[in-house]
């Protein structure tokens, strides 16, 4: 009998620390763990006993990169849970500095973290030595996110200008002007980035993907919307954002503190951008989805190593639908609708570049945080992830080791997990025995 | 684009990390229009994108190097890049000093001042030699930078 075990000990070009290990039992896999290792950080016991309008700041130091996917999904939780709604210009607001924080984390993720692999570079750095100019591009994208997250958040990470009902300071008109001009040009560059990615050689795999994305009746969902689940063929089914725990059960796993999640009992669903475009293309912006069409993407996308692609057309989205918004923008009488707290539950859910990203609080008798649960993408991907990994190492298990791990580390980037978001993740280990 | 470009890297949330975004925010306000400071939380493009066409970039960083805590490594040797790049959450100083010179957007100086955590600890506030270090660097910098004429050359 032989085994093999592929290790590898950290993941590289990911966001936060974990690992894989791969068991192989006489050339069949007999095991196979995506480890999140980063430490459980008890944001969710940190919450309570907390104010209601908390949890926006609270829960935005989750992460560095989507910081404003959980304050939105935090403030409207809270404002589910105290009858409170936020429509017209506050509501164009948020969704601008949504998309800003969108533009930042995939022009990140599509040039420095995940292009290397298509162009063979160990690093975004060493990629930028041979491409310069690409790299250039990537980071004037990546600028005009920044620029726009400030100007609404007051900052370009861990923005500090929003809170429970909008925002402590609505910006001006003429305050929204610079970044409107870097988005123009960002929306060029967005375009040269589709038709760009849409050119690398892509492994010819498609996976029979159950997807999750939330759905609006007019948006591109992102900052708010039902939740929709389907596999891209049939017509997607749905539950409100409230009924999430009717569907959507985390469970512990020995090898991580990421939780597993199912859906409706099954286990391996998939949120992120192949979802999102699979269940809402219709709905990106015009430009967008000629883009999309340019790039040969058609109505739905099965396979990973395209995300990239996906990835680079919701950019255009972003700059596209940013720069109407700015264009209509007309300066909210005040910046923020009054949120009493009150005893109840309250559930929000947005989509953070990486998947869905779902808070539910209960306040008690005095609008203290009584419970808080927040339901991270990445968590929901894990087991995806793994199933993609068997499908890739199955038929390969005798490659040379550095192949095996090199193949891992490709097929995982393609999911851009965010692992110290769904600490509460890479170490490839293939053990052979 | 300012002459000198003064960057503090740090986290707030990490104990003595927060050194250099300190030294910066006393810094901030008190030096002459040529000059300009910026807080940097670790995002590597943002700091090639800080010190690009300055002539002078100073970066105040807290380092652990088992030298006894609050000492001031002045001038302190830029870190040597990781050879397992991580995350960029981990992305660092020696990332975007590789990733600006790939980028032919290095300043013409880079002067690292590196002061010495000694606890790094979630949540825990800085410790009194660090703060003190932290005082003396940014009154340092600030006599040194202070001396330069207003939009003139540096000599």
């Amino acid at each position: 009998m032989t085994h093999k075990t592929v290790r590898i000990g950290a993941l590289t070009r990911v966001e936060g620390e974990g690992a894989l290990v791969v068991h192989a039992r006489d050339g069949r896999i007999a095991g196979l763990e995506l480890r999140i290792y980063e430490p459980p950080r008890f944001f969710e016991a940190m919450l309570r006993g907390r104010g209601h309008t908390e949890p926006p700041d609270i829960t935005a130091r989750v992460c560095g990169i989507c910081p404003v996917a959980y304050q939105m999904s935090a403030c409207q939780a809270i404002e589910a849970a105290c009858g409170a709604e936020v429509t017209g210009p506050l509501r164009d607001l948020r969704l601008l500095l949504y998309y800003g924080e969108w533009i930042e984390s995939h022009a990140l993720h599509v040039y420095l973290l995940h292009a290397p692999d298509f162009l063979g570079y160990d690093s975004g750095v060493a990629m930028a030595a041979d491409h310069r100019d690409l790299v250039e591009r990537g980071l004037e994208l990546k600028k005009a996110g920044n620029e726009l997250v400030t100007a609404i958040g007051g900052r370009p990470i861990h923005p500090v200008n929003v809170r429970v009902g909008g925002f402590y300071r609505a910006p001006s008109r003429r305050e929204l002007a610079p970044a409107a001009e870097r988005l123009r040009r960002a929306r060029d560059h967005a375009l040269a980035t589709v038709a760009w990615v849409a050119g690398f050689d892509f492994p010819d795999v498609e996976h029979d993907y159950r997807f999750l994305a939330l759905r609006h009746p007019s948006e591109y969902a992102i900052l708010s919307g039902a939740v929709g689940t389907g596999d891209g063929r049939a017509e997607p089914a749905g539950f409100a954002v409230a009924d999430w725990s009717d569907h959507v059960i985390e469970e512990q796993v020995p090898h991580s503190t990421a939780l597993h999640a199912r859906l409706d009992g099954e286990t391996g669903y998939l949120t992120g951008p192949l979802a999102r475009y699979a269940l809402n293309s219709a709905r990106l912006s015009p430009l967008a989805r000629e883009a999309a069409a340019a790039a040969g993407l058609g109505p739905v996308c099965r396979n990973p190593y395209r995300a990239i692609v996906v990835r680079a057309v919701e950019i255009v989205h972003a700059c596209d639908e940013a720069l109407r918004l700015i264009d209509g923008y007309a300066e909210p009488e005040r910046p923020c609708v009054p949120v009493e707290p009150r005893p109840g539950v309250g559930h929000g859910a947005s989509e953070a570049p990486r998947g869905t990203l779902y808070h539910r609080y209960r306040l008690d008798d005095g609008g203290l945080v009584a419970e808080a649960d927040i339901v991270p993408p990445t968590a929901q991907n894990q087991a995806r992830i793994e199933a993609d990994l068997r499908d890739l190492l199955g038929p390969r298990l005798t490659l040379p080791e550095d192949e095996l791990a090199a193949l891992c580390e490709k097929a995982i980037r393609n999911h851009d997990p965010c692992i110290s978001c769904s600490a509460h993740f890479l170490d490839l280990r293939v053990d052979h025995g | 684009m300012a002459e000198t470009v003064v960057v503090g890297i740090g986290s707030e949330l990490r104990g003595d990390d927060a050194a250099g975004l300190e030294v910066a925010r006393r810094l901030r306000g008190t030096l002459p229009p040529s000059v300009a400071v910026v807080e940097n939380g670790g995002d590597p493009a943002a700091l090639v994108e800080a010190w690009s066409g300055a002539a002078l970039a100073i970066v105040v960083d807290a380092v652990s190097s088992g030298a006894p805590p609050g000492t001031v490594h002045l001038p302190a040797e830029p870190p040597a890049p990781s050879r397992q790049p991580s995350g960029s959450h981990a992305l660092g100083l020696a990332d975007a000093v590789e990733l600006g010179r790939a980028l032919g957007r290095l300043p013409g100086e880079l002067v690292v001042v590196g002061i010495e955590g000694g606890d790094f600890t979630p949540g825990a506030p800085m410790t009194p030699p660090v703060l003190a270090a932290v005082r003396r660097t940014a009154r340092g910098l600030r006599e040194r930078l202070s001396r330069e004429r207003p939009g003139g050359p540096r000599t």
